[in-house]
């Protein structure tokens, strides 16, 4: 009888620790198709910080999921459907803006909390209380640029090349244009491209020459960067070049010649060369696991476990407690608490969820991201 | 008058007719009952309302390519259409009629009315061309309606609507409201749609499109798809003929899109791409030209299939399109096509 009775306890507690132990975290993300890069990043970087937490072994224990959204709204949603019929409680929303958007009002009306490594659109967390951001909002990244390009006095005479069928591109140029006038840069040439006419530039780039554009601002993803710098070298064009968060990633970029993105400016709140010991010991461990450098991405995805890590302890959260619960108590830690990550020190969240760090200035110098400052 | 055409039709076309009705009314039915028992799981509870866009979505086109015989490959522009037409105007409605569902059959409404126009408009040019001509030309409608949407702004305030291309430069008053912000689309919609709605919309569009083909004008249609040149003998107009069919098949669609757009918080242009048009026509394809049940079948499995398949996570997309081959081969073949048929129990009792 009492072998039995200590048999029971055991299994009851093996069973205990095999199903309420860990806090489940889902995600949705691209993993096949455009934005593959960035989901994959995205949910390496996750992986990495969940492991290191759950082999630290203390009170918070983390089991992760991602699920593939293609970079579209209704594949996001049924993802994120997916991810609520395996358990989640806590969401690391999506990795791209629309479907971040689609998703965050799921959250929304589920009471899941969210925080996105890197959905950089405003109305991802607008008029919701429980959706909170990693990455600065695209407005912001326009106004960081300007500020940053006129306080460093990189150009006075700016051209801007943006893509006018995508969200992220629209955001950042909307802001940085307005911005610019008030700093004192003067924008000279404006040109637009979209998808299915991304493979010549020669009319954007002559323009932009002609004008007398000292530095060419791109606020676009890398591929068509990679384009941009290619042809202009090819026409003999040597402006300086600046980039935002989307640039990041092309040197990793499957057969771009590295020399082309000498001297390009970028600022992205993640700098992998950076010496502190935080950001070394993740860049080693993401090189150990994946041989290439983690990009802002990743280092998004990284930090977002870490702050839910940091959260769960303060709210002394326990992983039996259900998603509703769990939300009303991140939303109190993520409004008052301070994190340091290797996105940035001292960062903050406001209530409407919008994450305030400082950004860093980045230069490619041989091959490889360098501080700017 | 549906009644009195249904009596006059063949005995087999009306049990295919009924037969249709009867499936997606007993689909809904089990589905209500199966959602409401907690015993279907979020993931297909969120896929109910697509899932009946697509369906409605593969009726239209159906209409187009199995009845009128004509390939259009620009689909997806009329659903994107009624999309953001009907979003924008639930959106404008949102103040004056605070009843949702209402609001969602205006709006659709709407949307169809602005799919059939663009329909219209599209169809002079296209309908007077034929064959592999009349297929690329509306390939390239349907890219031109993104390329304008991804370039429309929309605004409302206090002095009305204002709309400017290219850039945001409609300068709306305090308190106004941007609606539809080129290509970042429309942000902030409320969710109005419902599966219910999306049932009513399906069996209204399969009553539209049975009715149309069973009167003369159906029957003007087929005689076109089956040979054009004894049709044209015969004094029928094929442009008309073909304009009726291409105009409703698109006010469909666009109702549809509203449908499909006010089930998610966000939509974009881009979203109504090539590539949605051709998922529509495999739909069409595969569950056979014409066949409206077939069609319907084909929209919901290929709409549940990838996501039954996300534990295989990164060959998911390459078993969908191995399992697309697998069911185009097996609905071809004749063998299986007869074994298919012996299940059908009107069927049988006609041969015997």
């Amino acid at each position: 009888m009492k072998k039995i009775l200590t048999c029971a306890v055991l299994i009851l507690a093996m069973s205990a620790s095999a199903f309420g132990a860990a806090f489940k975290l889902g995600g949705t993300a691209p993993l096949t198709g455009g934005a593959a890069i960035y989901g994959m990043s995205a949910r390496n970087g996750a992986q990495i910080a969940v492991d290191e937490i759950n082999a630290m072994g203390g009170d918070i224990q983390f089991e992760l999921r991602y699920e593939d959204d293609t970079h579209d709204a209704e594949k996001a949603v049924n993802a994120y459907n997916a991810l609520k019929d395996w358990g989640m409680q806590i969401s690391l929303s999506s990795v791209t803006s629309k479907p971040a958007e689609a998703t965050a009002a799921e959250n929304f009306s589920d009471r899941i909390f969210a925080l996105t490594p890197s959905a950089s659109s405003a109305a991802v967390t607008e008029g919701k209380d429980n959706v909170f951001q990693m990455c600065f909002v695209d407005p912001n990244q326009g106004t960081a640029s300007a500020q940053y390009i006129a306080s460093k006095g990189l150009a006075k005479k700016v051209a801007v090349i943006w893509k006018n069928d995508d969200v992220y591109s629209k955001g950042v140029r909307d802001t940085f244009v307005e911005k610019a006038p008030e700093v004192g840069l003067e924008i000279v040439s404006e040109t637009t491209f979209a998808d299915g006419n991304d493979t010549d530039f020669s009319v954007q780039l002559t323009e932009a020459k002609e004008k007398g554009a000292e530095l060419v601002f791109l606020p676009m993803y890398y591929q068509p960067a990679s384009l941009i710098l290619a042809q202009a070298q090819a026409m003999g064009y040597a402006p300086k070049w600046f980039g935002i968060d989307g640039m990041d990633g092309i040197l990793t970029m499957e057969g771009f010649d590295k020399s082309l993105a000498e001297g390009v400016m970028l600022l992205t709140p993640f700098n992998a060369d950076a010496k502190d010991e935080k950001t070394a010991k993740f860049v080693a461990e993401y090189q150990k696991r994946h041989g290439e450098v983690p990009n802002q991405f990743a280092a998004d995805g990284y930090d977002c476990v870490y702050a839910f890590c940091q959260a769960l302890t303060l709210a002394k959260a326990t992983p039996d407690m259900d998603a509703e619960t769990l939300c009303a108590k991140m939303v109190e830690q993520f409004t008052t608490m301070t994190f340091n990550g290797v996105t940035g020190e001292n960062v903050k969240w406001s209530a409407n969820g919008e994450v305030s760090k400082d950004p860093k200035g980045m230069v490619i110098q041989n091959g490889a991201y360098v501080g700017l400052d | 008058m549906t009644m009195k055409r249904l009596i006059n039709l063949k005995r087999a076309e009306a049990r295919k007719i009924y037969l249709t009705y009867a499936v997606v009314i007993v689909a809904y039915v089990v589905c209500q009952i199966m959602s409401s028992t907690k015993f279907f799981s979020s993931s297909m509870r969120g896929m109910l309302v697509p899932i009946c866009a697509y369906m409605v979505m593969a009726v239209s086109l159906n209409l187009v390519v199995g009845i009128l015989g004509e390939l259009s490959l620009g689909h997806a522009g009329f659903m994107s259409v009624g999309a953001f037409a009907g979003v924008t105007s639930a959106i404008l409605m949102q103040g004056v009629i605070t009843n949702a569902p209402v609001r969602l059959a205006l709006a659709m409404i709407i949307a169809a009315v602005f799919a059939a126009v663009a329909g219209f408009l599209i169809g002079i040019p296209v309908l007077r061309l034929k064959g592999d001509y009349l297929a690329i030309v509306t390939l390239a409608f349907g890219e031109i309606i993104k390329s304008i949407l991804n370039n429309f702004y929309l605004g409302v305030d206090s002095q009305g609507l204002h709309f400017s291309m290219l850039s945001d430069t409609t300068r709306l008053l305090k308190g106004g409201r941007l609606i539809i912000r080129g290509p970042m689309g429309i942000s902030g919609i409320q969710k109005i749609s419902t599966f219910p709605a999306g049932f009513i919309l399906l069996m209204i569009a399969l009553m539209i499109v049975f009715n149309l083909v069973n009167s003369r004008s159906g029957r003007a249609f087929m005689a076109i798809r089956d040979d054009r040149i004894a049709a044209e003998s015969i004094g029928l107009d094929i442009t008309k003929y073909k304009m009726m069919a291409f105009v409703m098949s698109a006010a469909i669609a666009g109702a549809a899109g509203a449908l499909f757009a006010m089930n998610y918080s966000t939509v974009v242009a881009n979203k109504f791409d090539f590539n949605t048009s051709i998922l529509i026509l495999v739909f069409v394809v595969l569950g056979g030209q014409g066949n409206m049940l077939g069609s319907i079948i084909a929209a919901a499995v290929l709409t549940i299939l990838p996501e039954k398949l996300r534990e295989f996570s990164e060959y998911r997309m390459l078993l969908y399109a191995i399992v697309l081959i697998v069911m185009m081969l097996a609905t071809n073949n004749a063998e299986i096509r007869s074994f298919l048929a012996s299940l059908n129990p009107f069927r049988r009792k006609e041969e015997a």
